[in-house]
């Protein structure tokens, strides 16, 4: 049974009025565009995070390493093809090659590491950790320890000026990015027999199979959309940062791991809100109390904690 | 001899046989391999002994998979470098920093399993993470208190400072030297931690605790409360840890994030205890010895490798020193897999079976 | 010459992790007869049903469907065969609706419309709660649900594990008409069912486990009429059951 409660749909629109109250208008509005499009790029590396946690009890700790993945393909796209094709067509390219190499990979990673230890928490958690090192190790391998640049093209720099408020061309389309992604997901899952499968196999495996549909190639085809998601999602950060680093997935799993924890794990739904409220609340306390951001994360996961031990929108309980 | 042991045999005539090897080493170590490097490496295996002993208490005897022993690794060392880093000397000051350092982490390990046992093995994990990520950050920022990522620098004791000399003449050879000193009392309390330990996880409380990770529905039939048991097996980690932190620090008279509180050793340790073997403590000695070891003397081997391999593309890059980290990867990743009792646990079975 | 049967099992052992379960299970399912498996708790029947549909592995012996080895075949293999699973918790799922319930259970996604409406006629309570969401049903109703879900395509075998567990006495009435229906129409149903009440009006042979093996097998109706058989064989579950 989902229980339909507006309070956690509530929490959104409360904090931001709250932030409103004390600050100026353009500011507030220029902090909630960066929030909302931080939110947005926090949603694309956690979806397949939540998704692959929802349909298999997996968490993948590796996770991040597909988010790096994803950004240096996009590094090799942009260097290989930069002067011949440009601006968002590059964009889109790169997107496109990371999501590929991101499904064919978490295709390997699912068949030599999770497939034989799935149902034993403390081995999957030792293998997925094992593979996060292999993953970053290999990623060095193929493109070095060192920073690399990567560039926006032209037509995603610079703000507009709205309301007063100077917001970035960038930040307005990672926030289209996200919606679409998000509305898109939601629609599969919502409308499609696929999604109608998937929804059924986070509930009850074994009734799935025994209405005579193979859950592990299920599982597998949800693995690499997951992965490929999270590539997508290190395309669009490495933008953001105009660099990639080798420990960009690493330094973000862990805002990731809180993201799906906040949204309830399994819920793709629940993933975008509280991928919107990290983006959001650290975007607001970054610039009222930049003393305090460091630990805004932290606590606003155990405050949710306490008041919604499973998250704010889990999902449906076998 | 057994008694010391708790009778917990080491159960295999190669396993006994490391173990005793691993012993003799330590206890002759700086007059074998005479230089400050050999001396960092034995005092290094000593210390990470303990802390991988603590963390296998967590991982192996109740199956809690956290990545936050190095939180407690940290406060301990950064427990004995404050007072010392603010100008005050002293063992008394030493001693007191380190109880600091041990309390604060007691308190931080009963408060997490309070809040986190009783939530599902995974989400535990995740949130252990984010606590320890927090450490490091905050470690990192709170400059006034801890000199941020430069960390603090220290003067130690005079007993263990480096110009101090016991004797006016070399004891067979090797001048009887402050980190001399340091070294012969760090590798005493480890040596007497470690029994502690072993002591522990083989007194009823330890039978208990191996009961609740075969089948904690059952043990929870059975009346014993597994919260509690849990709870109280963090905390001893916890504890042990911390110590294993401020012996760290005296060891290397400073201290900062990335020695102590760092993910990457947080992942050392783990690969410590896995590839070792949980459960049996002997198998996390094992592993800090080797991994330490590896750490220190696995990069030339590579670095010649790399050289060997110098025409051929990719193969350089994978051999590089620096990537030392992919093969211990992958080695982990096999033991988890085939061998997953590890080294002490899979020698063990077999002197079962012999 | 009589048909053979469309399910055999010989010498079926299960192992659940280090405990063996059936030791050594010989039945026969013959085609347009519902077969009834009684025994007391514990004696094996879930176990045995769960093998049939390669939900738990078997270490030894042969199953065969429609003439086809079938032991190491996995679950969804099994299902296509032909054979619906109605387990002991019925499978519904609670998140979603009662018509996505029923939309899984076709090969397509589409309906058949007379076979719908059959349905609709034998369960007229799940047409009002078309667009409710499972989880919010009854007992009864998520019952009426999970068998109207295994016939909404063409099946050949229906397996249904303890249907009138905790239903309330008048829904147990609803369920034996809808059940009734179905023999009626020649339907081939592996039931299992402690309500011996239920087991005797729809049964045609019965087969009684203990302790992992099958102990007796016959007509439903020498059972019946045998009353010191039924305290034989029957005792225990009779009496903790009615």
């Amino acid at each position: 049974m989902r229980p339909r409660d507006p309070l956690p749909y509530l929490v959104l629109p409360a904090l931001a009025l709250a932030a409103l109250a004390v600050m100026s208008f353009p500011a507030w509005l220029t902090l909630t565009v960066a929030g909302i499009a931080m939110g947005c790029m926090l949603f694309l590396a956690a979806s397949g995070l939540t998704l692959i946690f929802g349909l298999m009890d997996v968490l993948n700790f590796a996770h991040g390493g597909f988010v790096t993945l994803g950004a240096f393909i996009a590094v090799s796209v942009v260097v290989t093809w930069a002067p011949a094709i440009g601006g968002v067509a590059l964009v889109a390219l790169a997107v496109l090659a990371a999501a590929v190499a991101g499904a064919l990979l978490g295709l390997v990673f699912e068949r030599v590491l999770i497939r034989r230890v799935a149902g034993a928490p403390l081995r999957q958690i030792l293998i997925t950790m094992g593979g996060a090192i292999i993953l970053q190790q290999a990623l060095i391998v193929l493109w070095g320890a060192e920073p690399l640049p990567l560039p926006r093209p032209e037509n995603l720099r610079g703000s507009v000026i709205f309301a007063g408020a100077a917001l970035e061309r960038y930040r307005l389309a990672v926030i289209g990015v996200g919606v679409v992604v998000f509305a898109a997901l939601a629609l599969t899952l919502k409308r499609t027999r696929l999604g109608l499968l998937v929804r059924a196999a986070v509930e009850n495996r074994e009734m799935v199979e025994s209405l005579g549909f193979h859950v592990d190639r299920l599982f597998r085809l949800v693995f690499a959309a997951g992965t490929a998601l999270a590539a997508l999602g290190g395309v669009v950060w490495a933008l953001h940062a105009e660099m990639v680093t080798a420990d960009l997935g690493a330094d973000i799993t862990i805002l990731l791991f809180i993201t799906v924890i906040i949204g309830g794990l399994g819920s793709v739904g629940g993933c975008f809100l509280a991928a919107l409220l990290v983006g959001l609340a650290d975007n607001y306390v970054g610039f009222l109390a930049p003393k305090l951001a460091l630990g805004t994360d932290i606590l606003l996961m155990l405050i949710v904690l306490l008041w919604r031990p499973r998250g704010l929108l889990p999902v449906a309980e076998p | 001899m057994m008694r010391l042991l708790s009778n917990d045999r080491p159960g295999h005539w190669l396993l006994a046989l490391l173990l005793v090897g691993l012993l003799l080493g330590l206890l002759a170590a700086p007059f074998l391999f005479p230089g400050t490097k050999a001396l960092a490496v034995a005092a290094r295996i000593a210390i990470f002994i303990v802390l991988a002993a603590s963390y296998d208490i967590l991982l192996g005897y109740t199956g809690i998979v956290s990545f936050a022993q190095t939180t407690f690794f940290g406060l301990g060392a950064y427990g004995v470098a404050i007072p010392l880093a603010l100008g005050a000397s002293g063992w008394a000051v030493v001693a007191g920093g380190a109880a600091a350092g041990i309390g604060a982490s007691l308190v931080l390990a009963l408060v997490m399993a309070l809040l986190s046992l009783r939530v599902r093995a995974i989400f535990f994990s995740m949130i252990t993470l984010a606590i320890a990520r927090f450490a490091q950050v905050l470690a990192a920022e709170w400059r006034g208190l801890t000199g941020g990522e430069d960390g603090l620098t220290f003067t130690v004791p005079r007993l263990i400072s480096p110009a101090f000399r016991l004797f006016p003449a070399p004891l067979l050879g090797l001048p009887i030297s402050g980190p001399v000193i340091a070294y012969y009392l760090i590798l005493a309390v480890s040596l007497a931690a470690f029994l502690l330990m072993l002591r522990m996880v083989n007194s009823p409380f330890g039978r208990v605790l191996q009961a609740i990770r075969e089948n904690p529905f059952r043990a929870e039939a059975l009346g014993y409360r597994t919260i509690l048991h849990r709870a109280l097996a963090s905390v001893l980690a916890a504890g042990f840890a911390a110590l294993a932190g401020a012996m760290m620090a005296l060891q290397l008279r400073y201290t900062n994030p990335d020695t102590t509180l760092s993910f990457s050793l947080m992942i050392d340790i783990l690969l410590m205890v896995v590839i070792g073997g949980m459960g049996t403590l002997y198998g996390a000695a094992l592993g800090a010895a080797l991994l330490v070891l590896a750490q220190y003397y696995l990069e030339p081997l590579l670095a010649a490798l790399a050289r060997l391999s110098g025409g051929v593309p990719v193969l350089p890059a994978l051999f590089d020193p620096g990537r030392w980290l992919l093969w211990l990867g992958v080695i982990f990743v096999l033991v988890v897999y085939f061998f997953p009792a590890g080294i002490a646990g899979t020698l063990r079975a077999r002197g079962r079976a012999a | 010459m009589a048909e053979p049967p469309l399910l055999t099992l010989a010498g079926v052992h299960t192992h659940i992790g280090r405990y063996h379960i059936l030791h050594g299970v010989d039945l026969a399912v013959a085609a347009g007869e519902v077969s009834v498996l009684l025994g007391r708790n514990g004696a094996g029947k879930t176990t045995t049903l769960r093998s049939i549909m390669g939900l738990w592995r078997v270490s030894r012996g042969a199953i065969d469907f429609a003439g086809q080895p079938i032991a190491a075949r996995a679950t969804p293999d099994i299902a296509r065969l032909g054979i619906a699973y109605v387990p002991e918790n019925m499978g519904v799922f609670s998140g979603l609706t009662v018509a996505e319930n029923f939309r899984l259970a076709t090969p397509s996604g589409r309906f058949e419309p007379q076979r719908l409406a059959q349905v609709m006629r034998a369960f007229p309570v799940l047409e009002q709660k078309w667009q409710v969401r499972a989880g919010t049903l009854s007992g009864g109703q998520k019952q009426m649900l999970a068998i109207g879900r295994a016939i909404i395509a063409e099946r050949r075998l229906l397996i249904i594990d303890e249907p009138s567990k905790g239903l309330a006495p008048v829904m147990v009435g609803q369920l034996l008409d809808a059940l009734l229906a179905l023999k009626r129409a020649r339907t081939t149903i592996l039931l299992v069912e402690q309500n011996f009440f239920l087991a005797r009006a729809l049964g045609d042979r019965v087969a009684v486990m203990d302790d992992g093996r099958i102990v007796h097998t016959g007509t439903m109706a020498a059972l019946a009429e045998d009353v010191a058989l039924q305290s034989r064989l029957l005792g225990l579950s009779l009496e903790s059951h009615q």
